[in-house]
């Protein structure tokens, strides 16, 4: 405001004084650059709160809406291993499990390959076609919609597994938490890369440079320089690779098996919280039933955001 | 009476088809200081970067001709055991940040998978410290980061690191230009010390460290190695007429 005053004050001066034109026009622009900072700073402000009160609304929705199976179920809802609709008998341990192994197994799975892809374009070809054409699919994995990989997954995916755990000796039908983290991994997997692709290229060059200079090979550098140096950033992506295995509905409903009982092993069939809720929600017949799914909604959002803020805590400690 | 460590024959460095060095010859006595200057542009740190063979991790970069150490050409060696004879300080102190004190000095050995017992680990930092004149200012601390240290502190510590590996040679670019006059009056003090176990070889772009700090003097002009001879001629007698201009200011 001070500012505004000052310029629209330089203006009257250099009128009364008759300073040229070309003078005062320069003025009366600054004066209409400083409001328009002045809508621009409230207009950003607004869109950044509007996004904290949008995230409170849905929680807010969340609990009223489910506040008939809260009342109705209680704290057995978290931990009861069964789930009949039919008998009103709302249990989500069992997707609770599904959703923790599969968004687990996934991330394992996916890491080497997400660490291989953020090396290799962060440290050994930055630039050049070949890295670009790879970088672009590899983000263009993340764009694939997932119904298609749901698909790819039943017809492709699905039949490899089933060969793969008859030669091991499991009996399925292929489908299964197995299957599903598969899946997953190939689609969080963009994630973490470019995340971690853009912190190993963000490794100071001088730093590098001084463990070349003390004799070391590209790998010791890696190890002892690059890594070190990007942990944090690394595992800042892995946790949004988690984040998104979460959360994922489609593909994983398509290969899961979607069963609602407890999963004996990795290859044994489950269902997971958003797979049961994408699944049930239109056959959700009864007002206990539709607020059970919600409820369940309602931890799906709740476990996410505590892992992610486990995650923040952890890559704060990494970077001390 | 000086016998050579470092020869460079015809030696040439290019990145991509822009030639930065062209056709130097120089031989490089052994225990002593050697200043190479020239304006901007002159190719005296990409020289510099070819000896312990840093020039090549820049990608595009080549180089041919050879670089002698000991007569044992440099490119026919494996880069790794270059390096560790030949050791570099930067222009910018680059103490690696998530180490301590101690752990930087002895970070060549740790990078390079060199396991030392305690005593000896003990002995090299407590030496290579001595060395430049750090320990006493930091043998307290040296369990904090050594970013925790001043500037010039930093970039001591980072000569301390190259001493540690007790290499043969010690290349230095523009080791001071990012140091204040103090600190750059250390590090030139020890410069004195240093050349008496090993060969020092400074990139500088400032004339009078050059003339303080050398036994000789290399002046590049345009990737050319122009003149190189005793720092005392080449400051009172120069032969060529571009590096009569160089030390008289006439371009910078």
């Amino acid at each position: 405001m001070i500012l505004n005053e000052e310029a629209l004050t330089q203006r009257v001066v250099s009128n009364d004084i008759g300073i040229s034109v070309k003078k005062e026009g320069r003025n009366r622009r600054s004066v209409r650059h400083i409001r328009a900072e002045g809508v621009f700073k409230k207009l950003i402000f607004f869109v950044a709160f509007g996004m904290v009160v949008m995230i409170l609304g849905i929680l807010v929705t969340l609990v009223v809406q489910s506040s008939l199976s809260i009342k109705s179920t209680g704290l057995s809802f978290l931990w009861g291993k069964v789930w009949d609709p039919v008998r009103d008998i709302f249990g989500v341990y069992p997707f609770l499990v599904g959703t923790i192994l599969t968004s687990f197994l996934a991330l394992v799975i996916s890491i080497p390959f997400s660490f291989a892809v953020a090396l290799f374009l962060g440290e050994y070809y930055p630039k050049g076609w070949v890295p670009t054409l790879l970088k672009d699919t590899v983000e263009l994995i993340a764009a694939v919609p997932s119904v298609i990989y749901g698909f790819w997954g039943l017809a492709v995916m699905v039949p490899i597994v089933r060969k793969f755990e008859a030669a091991i000796g499991v009996q399925t039908t292929g489908v299964g938490i197995f299957a599903s983290s598969l899946i997953l991994a190939i689609m969080i997997i963009p994630y973490s890369a470019s995340l971690g692709r853009s912190m190993v290229q963000m490794v100071p060059g001088n730093l590098k440079e001084a463990a070349y200079s003390l004799g070391a090979t590209r790998w010791e550098v890696i190890k002892s320089v690059v890594l070190p140096y990007t942990k944090s950033g690394l595992f800042a992506g892995v946790m949004l690779s988690l984040g998104r295995a979460l959360g994922e509905t489609m593909a994983v409903t398509m290969v899961i098996g979607n069963t609602a009982k407890l999963p004996e092993s990795i290859f044994a069939p489950g269902n997971t919280m958003a797979s049961v809720i994408a699944n049930e929600f239109t056959e959700a017949d009864h007002p206990v039933y539709l607020s059970a799914l919600i409820e369940l909604g309602l931890v799906l959002f709740l476990v996410t955001v505590v892992i992610n803020m486990i995650g923040k805590r952890l890559v704060k400690g990494f970077s001390k | 009476m000086e016998s050579t460590i470092v020869k460079a024959v015809n030696y040439n460095s290019y990145f991509g088809a822009n030639h930065v060095v062209k056709d130097v010859n120089i031989e490089i006595p052994k225990n002593a200081a050697i200043a190479v200057m020239g304006p901007s542009g002159c190719g005296k740190t990409t020289f510099l970067r070819g000896i312990n063979r840093m020039h090549e991790l820049i990608p595009g970069a080549t180089a041919k001709g050879q670089i002698l150490l000991n007569g044992t050409d440099v490119m026919e060696m494996h880069p790794i055991f270059v390096r560790l004879k030949i050791g570099m300080v930067f222009q910018r102190p680059n103490p690696f940040p998530n180490l301590s004190i101690y752990d930087n000095v002895i970070a060549g050995y740790k990078l390079n998978g060199i396991s030392l017992p305690k005593s000896e680990r003990d002995r090299i930092v407590e030496h290579s410290l001595s060395r430049v004149a750090l320990w006493g200012e930091v043998k307290d601390s040296l369990t904090k980061k050594g970013t925790f240290l001043s500037g010039g502190q930093q970039q001591r510590l980072c000569i301390a690191r190259a001493v540690a590996m007790e290499p043969e040679v010690l290349l230095f670019d523009e080791p001071t230009s990012a140091l204040d006059p103090i600190s750059t009056s250390k590090v030139e003090e020890l410069f004195h010390e240093l050349k008496k176990n090993y060969t020092l070889i400074i990139v500088t772009h400032n004339m009078q460290q050059a003339a303080r700090v050398s036994d000789k003097t290399a002046f590049f002009y345009m990737g050319e190695l122009v003149e190189f001879d005793d720092t005392k001629n080449m400051f009172t007698n120069p032969k060529d007429t571009r590096t009569q201009n160089y030390i008289t200011g006439r371009f910078s």
